[in-house]
């Protein structure tokens, strides 16, 4: 594990070497609390429930552009070749990587956690929600970034990475949305709608803690971090 | 040390390294030449890892390189073509990264840097960003990279290409300060480079092994013969005349006219016969003014296109 340690501390810091981390988080932070505020004023309540809605849909577009450089951009610059010459397993190279993404990401995460303290400041707040929230958070974020990480395998170009990104997290969320759900065949129906990115998040943020949407999160992030081993193995 | 039977690599289209074998001794520096795209860069992958060969077997201090790819690494370092660095990083945070990826004990890391840093020369740039270094420093860190963890065998992919020729003879110093008891491959399309630093020679087309040798060995093998070239000045005819009835002449070339009745002759004689005696007497004979004899000594060059070509046309 000492190399997937020192894997995520060298990207950790590589991201905020260059201007990416501070562009990133400030870009995040203004447009989620952008969405919070829009409404907050108007529909005078102490609640986050618009902030966790939209939430999705802004990871869904700053997610793959933590994760786009995390393999294209060091195939781009050869130094894939140095990594892969040391004498670390191909699982901690992906799981160093992967955590710096979770990490970076849980910065940004963190900060906006200015606003359910406000928020417990001006009213009585009722934190199940907010903290089922910022758990789903996490753990479709954690989905996203193996999805992210995955795709960002098959490109030197970290423009690719992103889109290919969008595209499979996109279509990956809104499996489970009825507009899709309509048009399948009812065999299918359970199970796409198991699928879907999106279902899941719904439940976690109304405060239900299930451990079956836990479980399913981890699975995905799993499955696409496994793929993600695999691949840097086949490869040689 | 290294033993590499019969490997062979395809890309899509083209077989990079076809049924290649060659061993390197402990302690040997083994020089890989070849012109572009003769399959070093492929061959040096398949050594360290990178890339698998489609079939052979390469063993590497008595470990199959397919069941113990880990151990093998950790034996070796490795300068990849082009020396690929991330230019963001600092020189000092840059070896500390690869020291902790290689599993460097904690305690000993920074000293063992301290050390490395010294030995290429790096004390002045060690906290500047690698971005901001000159072409030759970059070289020096990506060979720091490689002796961080003082490897037994170091490979390295072209350690001098577009350096100028000081840092070329810098690098070459620290390659072999670095390397007393190391065993080495380095891999060059620039021949003299070769000859000075390596012991051994292989030469690669195509993917496939066209010569090997010391530098010496290699000039002998494909010199053939040896060259004489004269300038007498007398009748071309006769000379040419008087030097056919020696017999034991393969070839003469007659390389032009110096003016002044004068004419440069190069003789191609069998094996060892060194005809520039002969050549003295027979000018004294005759009257003819000898200005200019000397054997040549096939460059690396010759033998190199010599190998490469024929092999090329075969």
């Amino acid at each position: 594990m000492k190399g997937a340690l020192a894997l995520c501390r060298r990207e950790f810091n590589a991201y905020f070497d260059s201007p990416v981390a501070y562009v990133f988080t400030v870009a995040f932070l203004s447009v989620t609390f952008w969405f919070f505020f829009r409404g907050f004023f108007v529909g005078n309540q102490i609640q986050m429930r618009e902030y966790f809605f939209f939430l999705p849909w802004v990871f869904l577009i700053f997610i793959p552009a933590v994760t786009m450089r995390l393999w294209a951009e060091e195939k781009k610059m050869g130094t894939v070749e140095v990594l892969l010459t040391l004498p670390v397993k191909e699982y901690e190279l992906v799981l160093g990587k992967f955590l710096a993404g979770f990490l970076f990401v849980f910065v940004s995460v963190f900060f906006s956690f200015s606003l359910p303290l406000t928020l417990s400041f001006l009213g009585k707040l009722d934190w199940g929600p907010v903290i089922g929230g910022y758990l789903g958070t996490c753990l479709l974020g954690a989905a996203y970034l193996s999805i992210g990480l995955f795709l960002s395998n098959f490109t030197k170009n970290q423009i690719v990475a992103f889109i290919l990104t969008i595209l499979l997290s996109f279509a990956l969320f809104i499996l489970g949305e009825d507009v899709i759900l309509v048009n399948l065949p009812d065999f299918w129906v359970p199970f796409f709608s198991f699928l879907g990115l999106g279902k899941h998040f719904v439940s976690i943020q109304r405060g239900i803690i299930d451990s079956r949407d836990i479980v399913y999160y981890l699975s995905v992030t799993g499955f696409f971090l496994f793929l993600n081993v695999l691949f840097v193995t086949k490869r040689r | 040390m290294i033993d590499v039977e019969e490997i062979t690599k395809r890309y899509a289209e083209t077989v990079a390294v076809d049924r290649l074998s060659f061993q390197v001794e402990k302690g040997e520096i083994l020089g890989l030449l070849g012109p572009n795209g003769a399959g070093k860069t492929t061959t040096m992958r398949i050594l360290t890892g990178y890339l698998a060969a489609d079939s052979g077997k390469v063993t590497v201090a008595g470990l199959d390189l397919r069941d113990h790819s880990l151990e093998i690494r950790r034996l070796i370092g490795y300068l990849p073509e082009n020396n690929p660095l991330y230019p963001d990083m600092g020189v000092m945070e840059y070896l500390l990264f690869i020291a902790a990826m290689r599993g460097l004990p904690k305690t000993g890391r920074r000293n063992r840097i301290d050390r490395v840093i010294e030995l290429t020369g790096l004390e002045k740039m060690a906290h500047k960003n690698i971005g901001e270094l000159s072409k030759g420093y970059c070289q020096r860190v990506g060979l720091a990279q490689a002796i961080v963890h003082d490897p037994e065998i170091l490979i390295l992919d072209e350690p001098t290409v577009g350096l100028d020729p000081n840092q070329i003879v810098e690098i070459r110093s620290l390659i072999q300060r670095f390397g007393a008891d190391k065993t080495i491959i380095l891999s060059s399309h620039i021949l003299p480079e070769v000859a000075a630093t390596c012991s051994r020679v292989i030469i690669l087309n195509s993917g496939k092994l066209a010569g090997s040798g010391t530098p010496e060995e290699m000039s002998v093998r494909a010199r053939g013969g040896n060259a004489v070239t004269f300038v007498l000045k007398g009748p071309v005819d006769a000379i040419t005349e008087k030097l056919k009835s020696r017999g034991d002449i393969k070839k003469i070339e007659i390389k032009g006219d110096e003016g002044s009745g004068k004419t440069r002759f190069r003789v191609i004689t069998d094996g060892s016969v060194d005809i520039r005696d002969a050549v003295f007497m027979m000018a004294v004979e005759n009257q003819w003014v000898l200005s200019e004899l000397y054997r040549e000594s096939l460059s690396l060059e010759e033998i190199f296109q010599h190998l490469t070509i024929e092999e090329a046309v075969v």
